[in-house]
């Protein structure tokens, strides 16, 4: 098997790396990139421990191809907090306890804040559903839904706060973007 | 004298056997002089025991006191999850 | 009282014991920078696999490795001729960790690589050639009694006369008792507990209910699977870093298993995603260190999930009968049960702690339960929260349920009519302390989940739960750093925000803020002995090390102060985070605070810091009782949790986050053994469901939120009156849930799983019963 070169995109910065093809998504983070934030517990799409982005879709990384990511936009746990600025997902999850182990943690905030991008207002059973591919064995998830349930509101009055401010200025747009894009300030990475 | 009351499989080592009385002024006394009374027991006792002392249960401290008022039972050596 | 005799009144007034700071190692967690087991890399490292029997059963009769070894990239192959029998070490971990002769189990290993990447480890696995002989295999608890059943330790276990003993017919079904005389060689151990005269007191009762039950096998599930990375030099000094409940345990195991000397062994335990008692054994620590011995470079092997299903300890499956006999007015007169676990390849499956923990709830005058130890074909059971209680209560709250129905008690009235209390004669034996089932009992029934009004197909199910907590060896040291802030070591991990409660108890004892202490977990070459973190004895044990500590801190911070002062020490005291002139002879001295005393340690005599090391015990049962809603559809079987409530005695909760979490962590993990999580054997003895994705544990949408309540009984042996909270709360969902199922469509599960084709299936008998 020949090893194949890949140009993507994770967190914002251009990365470049070799793999083989037979390395998923998740092993060149990990492996080769040293971004062992995203986890495996499975490796077969059952527990969502591994969950990034791929052009703004939750995915499991361990079922995508490492050498399909060319031209791709990926986003990691890694890219989510703002320099020493925790995502408010992140600081919720803290506050209300939603992590015993922590193992399950990076996936279900990758995919929590996907929710939120799409939905800032979802009901508990929305929650319920749109995570009910991450596993988690510790918590029994009540903490989890919790905490993002608090998000959204928390998000919702601040999109409130802002698109009130931006109506006395202009026009009513820009509704679920409370999590901006990325701004890349991460460090260096290189394929090993 | 100390009152040991045996629990669980002991029982059955000690020849069906319930109650002891043995000198003794901590656990590991005890279990030492309960080992001579009752050969039977030693290999169980060697195993490992815990030792339940006025409903307290204790895997390990052999130099725990003990007085003709408490209540000592030995039970199979315990593990959690 | 079993700490030392310096240990004062229980305290109960707190300042940051009982608040909900963020945890320590929080932020590491939301933003990945944690590093958990297989987060670990070593230059060089080598990728370290296993090959593992594809057979339940089978006799090697030759491994061929050559071509193996002769790939290139392939750093080393080893068999279990690469880790000889060393004197004194566990010989049934030795032959678990790698099959010796004969596989026992689908999964079991056989072989190992390193090689330098996983692909090439892949390779080279399919390269090594085992010659195997298949043999007759049994993975059914009541099957591997059976005298005719193969037997996987010939001539290891004594033949059992099941003719001469109490309630044979339960033991092997009641066909087998004619020939039950012969030898059955299963059968690793029996265990007998109880007192007085059941079958006497069988004769006062007004109802007696009896019913066989049984349990299937479930895996704790942790979503982190085990992983390590061993790394041995030539003159022998090894390292691992490992993800493991008893990193110190893993180093005294490793060591005696391959021959080396305790003090050359360090192991680093990292961050772990899980354990519920399934990390407190080794797996593929050994075997990576014999590869990286033989390779002479590191290497990393990192279990897959199927590997994790088949190879590491799920609990035991249970085979069980429960007789309970009752007065009118619901008082338990007498109880019986025979329990069979079977606990894998090997002996040790938890049926005395089932046995122990089977009636532990009760009151009884008249109680007998007898175990038995069993062996079978599948993988060495692991403990499991509460090891063996689970099931034995299922059973037991079971037949409870069913008496309350029929004398038309309530299911709260009944259990505290017949609760254990201080004073008890537990089932197993000992008298209880104060403990806290009444009030659980009070506390759920006040709750309003129990005022609830039901609809169709709806249930209410009620049960209660017991577990002993541990407590064990401990070692803590506290250093004061020259700011004044201080740096607390810990020798048990971290499996559920533990260093938060730590932290906050330091702080508590101190006087000073929660922030200004940091706890790291030490590696085994920096602390003493520590126990593995099991059986809920952390906040207890290190808890309790951690004040013992601070304590011999501030004695020494008070010496400071005496000599600055030039007072006697005993004329000083700590309060608020300052030592104190102790009254108003000692002397008129402004406060010393703990930033002061820390600013002018080297100048006062060196640097300060405390420790304690401590076989700790008393750590005080905790009792819990739970009550779920659920609501079944009677046209698929299908069943949904409405509400659940957790009641749990927590003695006293140091951060309530993390003891809530526990409890609802534990319920649903119990919620998931009821409805839906098996391990499934094939005829051929193979695992069928060795993934999520047959083997399902509950996810998000599959169940309600959790509702809590702590109750705080204090547990006199320690200063706070912590009890252990992890493990009574997998304990009473079993048959909780099957409680709720009963009364919503009159079907009693007696089976786990209760999976929607069994409802179905006993829905239908029921129907054609009436029909
Ligand atoms: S590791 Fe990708 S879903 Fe489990
Ligand atoms: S916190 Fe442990 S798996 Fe979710």
């Amino acid at each position: 098997m020949s090893a194949v070169h890949v140009s993507t995109n994770i967190n914002g910065d251009d990365v470049e790396f070799v793999c083989r093809p037979d390395e998923s998504l998740l092993d060149v983070l990990r492996d080769r990139l040293g971004m062992t934030g995203s986890k495996e517990g499975c490796g077969t799409g059952d527990c969502g421990a591994c969950s990034v982005e791929l052009d703004g879709r939750l995915v499991c990384s361990c079922l995508v191809m490492g050498a399909e990511v060319g031209g791709h936009k990926i986003e990691t746990i890694e890219g989510m907090a703002q320099g020493d600025k925790l995502h408010p997902l992140q600081q919720k999850f803290l506050e209300h306890a939603a992590l015993q182990c922590g193992i399950c943690t990076p996936g279900f905030l990758v995919a929590a804040r996907n929710l939120l991008e799409r939905n800032n207002d979802p009901t508990e059973t929305e929650v319920r559903y749109w995570l009910a591919g991450n596993l988690c064995r510790c918590t029994g998830y009540d903490k989890i839904v919790r905490a993002v349930l608090d998000t959204a509101k928390d998000m919702r009055k601040a999109a409130a706060k802002s698109s009130a401010k931006k109506a006395s200025a202009k026009k009513p747009a820009a509704k679920k973007k409370a999590a901006p894009k990325k701004t890349a300030k991460k460090g260096a990475r290189h394929a090993a | 004298m100390l009152k040991v009351k045996l629990g669980g499989t002991l029982v059955n080592k000690a020849g069906g056997r319930t109650e002891f009385e043995v000198e003794g002024a901590n656990i590991m006394q005890m279990l030492r002089n309960l080992g001579r009374t009752c050969p039977e027991l030693e290999p169980m006792l060697q195993k490992g025991v815990s030792v339940a002392v006025d409903g307290q249960i204790y895997r390990d401290a052999m130099l725990q006191p003990l007085g003709p008022e408490n209540e000592i039972i030995l039970l199979p050596r315990m593990a959690g999850g | 009282m079993p700490l030392d005799a310096n240990t004062p009144d229980l305290r109960t007034e707190f300042k940051s014991v009982g608040t909900r700071p963020n945890r320590p190692d929080g932020v590491d967690k939301v933003t990945g920078r944690a590093r958990f087991g297989a987060d670990f890399a070593l230059p060089g490292q080598l990728t370290g696999l296993i090959l593992r029997s594809p057979h339940a059963h089978a006799k090697i009769k030759s491994i061929d490795t050559s071509a193996a070894e002769a790939l290139p990239g392939v750093k080393a192959v080893i068999t279990y001729k690469d880790i000889p029998e060393q004197e004194g070490c566990d010989k049934d971990v030795l032959v678990n960790i790698m099959a010796r002769g004969t596989a026992l189990y689908d999964g079991h290993a056989v072989a190992a690589v390193a090689a330098v990447d996983a692909s090439v480890a892949r390779k080279a696995l399919k390269l090594i050639k085992v010659d195997y002989k298949v043999l007759k295999h049994v993975t059914d608890v009541d099957e591997a009694m059976k005298p005719d059943a193969p037997v996987l330790h010939p001539g290891r276990f004594e033949p059992v006369d099941f003719s001469t003993l109490e309630n044979a017919a339960h033991v092997s079904g009641k066909e087998e008792r004619k020939t039950a005389t012969r030898a059955h060689s299963n059968i690793a151990g029996r265990y007998v507990f109880g007192h007085g005269d059941p079958d006497k007191g069988f004769k006062q009762a007004d109802i007696i209910v009896e019913h066989e039950f049984k349990t299937e096998a479930t895996h704790q599930g942790y979503i982190e699977p085990h992983a390590c990375t061993a790394s041995v030099s030539s003159d022998g000094m090894a390292e691992l870093w490992v993800c493991t409940q008893g990193p110190f345990m893993v180093r005294d195991v490793c060591a005696s298993l391959l021959g080396m000397d305790v003090s050359r062994l360090r192991v680093t335990p990292s961050e772990i995603g899980g354990g519920f008692g399934g990390k407190t054994t080794v797996f593929i620590e050994p075997v990576a260190l014999a590869l990286s011995r033989k390779a002479g470079k590191p290497v990393k092997v990192v279990m897959s999930r199927s590997e994790v299903f088949r190879a590491t300890g799920p609990t035991s499956s249970a085979s069980m009968w429960v007789k309970i006999g009752a007065k009118k007015d619901g008082t338990f007169v007498a109880a019986d049960a025979v329990l069979k676990y079977q606990g894998g390849a090997f002996p040790g499956s938890p049926v005395e702690m089932g046995a122990m923990c089977a009636f532990a709830c009760y009151d009884l005058k008249n109680v007998r339960i007898v175990g038995y130890d069993v062996v079978t074909n599948r993988p060495k059971q692991a403990a499991y929260r509460a090891p063996g209680a689970p099931m034995s209560a299922f059973a037991v709250e079971g037949v409870i349920g069913e008496i309350a129905d029929k004398l038309g008690i309530d299911a709260i009235d009944i259990r505290l009519k017949n609760a254990a209390k201080e004073g008890t004669v537990s089932s197993y034996g000992p008298t209880f302390g104060p403990v806290g089932l009444v009030e659980t009992l009070e506390a759920a029934k006040a709750h309003k989940n129990y005022k609830v009004k039901l609809g169709k197909n709806q249930g209410r199910g009620v049960a209660s739960g017991f577990w002993f907590n541990f407590a064990g060896n401990t070692c803590v040291s506290i250093n004061l750093n020259v700011d004044g802030t201080l740096a607390l070591a810990l020798g048990t991990v971290d499996i559920g925000g533990s260093r938060a409660s730590m932290c906050l108890m330091a702080a508590e004892e101190l006087g000073i803020s929660y922030e200004d202490v940091r706890a790291i977990i030490a590696d085994t070459s920096s602390l003493g002995y520590n126990d593995i973190s099991e059986g809920s004895r952390v906040t207890f044990s290190s808890g309790l090390a951690t004040i013992k500590a601070v304590r011999d801190l501030k004695v020494k911070m008070c010496g400071r102060a005496a000599k600055i002062w030039g007072i006697p020490e005993d004329a000083v005291k700590w309060e608020n985070g300052a030592a104190h002139p102790a009254g108003s002879n000692a002397g008129n001295f402004p406060p010393l605070s703990i930033k002061e005393i820390a600013a002018q340690a080297s100048a006062t005599g060196g640097p300060l810091a405390g420790h304690y090391e401590i076989n700790a015990e008393g750590a005080g049962p905790s009792f819990a009782t739970h009550v779920c809603d659920v609501e079944v559809d009677p046209d698929t079987g299908a069943m949904k949790v409405l509400r659940y409530l957790v009641v749990q005695d927590a003695g006293k909760a140091i951060h309530p986050s993390y003891v809530e979490g526990q409890f609802q962590g534990g319920a649903v993990q119990g919620i998931g053994w009821v409805l839906n999580e098996e391990y499934f054997y094939g005829k051929d003895g193979t695992l069928q469901n060795a993934g999520f994705l047959d083997y399902r544990i509950p996810v998000c949408s599959d169940v309600p939120m959790i509702d809590t309540v702590i109750v705080e009984v204090p547990n006199p042996g320690h200063p706070y009156g912590v009890r252990g909270v992890g493990e009574t709360s997998i304990v009473p969902p079993l048959a909780c849930v099957a409680n709720a199922v009963s009364d919503a469509i009159g079907v009693r599960a007696r089976t786990l799983p209760m999976s929607p084709p069994k409802v179905l299936a006993a829905l239908e008998g029921v129907a054609a019963s009436k029909a």
